[in-house]
């Protein structure tokens, strides 16, 4: 084989190892880019906007359904979607109603347990929480069982600790979306988008299951307990 | 050389002092260059001089700059002066000098100023790292260099210009800073006030993985190890705002796990405290007793339910076998 054969074959090797190595990051590791759902789509400005999501102990909608994942209620279809990536309107007033369906654990952090940047600093819990039902500021996770997940967007200091169910609780979901016909709670709570721009939100109970210390998998994976809130003008 | 000389001699012209030329280029370059550098670069060198530690971090890199600027400058002053001279000239077919010879002064000289510049260094950077206490770096569980006249003679109350200096926690996880105030009730809060004038006494530590605690503009970082303290100092100088950020790859959301705080007057920080203090009585009381370092599977009693039970919990390290800590 001539030197210029060899070194053509060597470049076609080279280009198809890094070719492959692209394709399994892409493919395996950054994953699908999760849909956005548009909250904003027919919004008369200065009226509210009303957001119903869940949180779910599994999910039947994706390659690991042993991972804990938020849904949100699709504002045009009423369907369930996997996303985490949700576009509001700017300085409007947002009434969320959350269902619980997994269980309690105590917070890594317990200042994760108070509610701020809601209208009032208050939730409204109801529904079989293992905690106090009724107007909620503070839930303490150690005593209570209390926070089985939360809603966090550190740039706006909104933090809303979602009251699980006991784990000796009956008729528990298994799979997600779950059945409202299953045990659950429900958070209601309401706050106002900022201006324009980009906001990311976490669960900061590390639901991860073992992995980086529970921050891990679905707590590092977008469309499971992470997301963006994208307010546009 | 020997091209330039030869050339030169053929051509009867003395050969100019290149040593002298060099070193004149060189002396009126190099001070020009440490008087913009002092003068004029130096005010609005990073990290500023907003706290104690700040300040002598500025300082510190303009006595650097100043060292640094003219070796700099020697090394391209001679490199321009060698391609301006000694290239090559049309039909010089020369293949240098018949013979090299050794050099001894200026030999000397090199290993004396080389010798004496990093010896020097190494001597200024040991004594700015232990004069201003620990140059707002960790120092670990104990530090050795504490800020001189104060104490921590109570972690239960904390009064302006006394010897009790202010301590604040810094409490990192997996994504964001939260702060505790002992001498406050142990309270704790997402904002970070500092009061202007008086030494702060930092306590790092993460409920996680290894963050780093990163303010900016008051000069201070601190390594956030879980199960550990570490402590560092600085003194706040002037009023204004700043900007924490984790300064340790630490996940998914590293490089949003910022936030900002600020260096108010002492009457403003009292004022503000006392409100926070008021505002998150409901949450304090629910909060684990004020300790240097957590370890968050312990401090919650449920979760030692969770694990004699058997059963998972992702608040803490209690995993059950289906679930390996890491698999």
């Amino acid at each position: 084989m001539s030197l210029r054969s060899r070194i053509a074959v060597l470049a076609i090797a080279f280009a198809a190892v890094v070719a492959g190595g692209f394709f399994v990051v892409v493919h395996y590791l950054l994953g699908p880019t999760p849909q956005t759902v548009d909250f904003t789509a027919g919004h008369a400005s200065g009226q509210p906007v009303n957001m119903t999501i869940m949180t779910d102990p599994v999910n039947d909608v994706s390659g690991t359904p042993d991972w804990v994942s938020y849904f949100v209620q699709s504002p045009q279809t009423g369907q369930w979607m996997h996303s985490t990536t949700w576009q509001l309107p700017a300085h409007t007033r947002i009434n969320v109603t959350a269902y619980e369906f997994d269980t309690c654990d105590p917070l890594r952090n317990q200042y994760w347990g108070k509610v701020t940047g809601t209208v009032g600093d208050v939730m409204q819990v109801s529904g079989e929480a293992a905690g106090v039902n009724g107007t909620v500021s503070v839930v303490n996770s150690n005593t209570t069982c209390g926070v089985a997940h939360t809603f966090t967007v550190p740039g706006l200091g909104l933090n809303v600790p979602f009251e699980g169910v006991l784990y000796t609780a009956s008729n528990q979901c298994t799979h997600g979306p779950c059945a409202m016909s299953t045990t659950h709670t429900v958070t209601k709570f309401s706050f106002v988008t900022p201006g324009p721009g980009s906001y990311r939100w976490q669960c900061f109970i590390p639901c991860g299951l073992a992995t980086d210390d529970g921050n891990g998998h679905a707590m590092s994976t977008l469309g499971f307990m992470t997301g963006f809130l994208q307010v546009v003008a | 050389m020997a091209a330039a000389t030869e050339a030169g001699a053929a051509a009867g012209r003395p050969e100019p002092r290149h040593g002298v030329r060099i070193a004149v280029i060189w002396l009126v370059l190099a001070v020009a260059a440490d008087l913009v550098i002092w003068f004029v670069w130096g005010p609005h060198m990073p990290p500023g001089n907003m706290s104690t530690s700040a300040a002598d971090q500025q300082f510190d890199f303009n006595v650097l700059s100043v060292i640094a600027a003219p070796v700099m400058l020697a090394v391209f002053i001679y490199f321009g002066y060698a391609l301006t001279m000694w290239r090559q000239r049309p039909g010089d077919e020369e293949d240098g000098p018949g013979h090299l010879r050794g050099e001894a002064r200026v030999q000397a000289a090199w290993i004396i100023v080389t010798s004496a510049i990093v010896l020097g260094l190494a001597g200024f950077g040991t004594y700015e790292l232990i004069a201003p206490a620990g140059a707002g770096a960790g120092e670990g569980p104990q530090p050795i260099w504490k800020p001189a006249g104060v104490n921590t003679s109570s972690l239960t109350s904390w009064v302006p210009n006394t010897k009790n200096i202010l301590q604040v926690q810094v409490i990192a996880q997996q994504w964001l800073f939260t702060y505790r105030y002992p001498q406050f009730g142990g309270m704790e809060t997402t904002q970070l006030e500092l009061p202007v004038g008086q030494p702060v006494e930092f306590h790092v530590t993460s409920l996680d993985v290894i963050h780093s605690f990163w303010a900016i503009q008051l000069g201070v970082k601190a390594d956030a190890n879980p199960f550990l303290d570490n402590v560092a100092y600085t003194t706040p100088e002037h009023t204004g705002g700043f900007t924490v950020r984790c300064d340790e790859l630490c996940g998914i959301w590293h490089g949003a796990m910022y936030n900002y705080g600020s260096v108010v007057p002492v009457t403003a920080f009292q004022s503000w405290v006392k409100a926070t203090e008021t505002r998150l009585a409901a949450l304090t009381k629910t909060l684990p007793p004020f300790a240097l370092v957590y370890t968050p599977n312990e401090i919650s009693g449920l979760a030692k339910f969770y694990y004699q039970a058997g059963l998972p919990g992702a608040g803490g390290q209690y995993y059950g076998p289906q679930d390996p800590e890491q698999p």
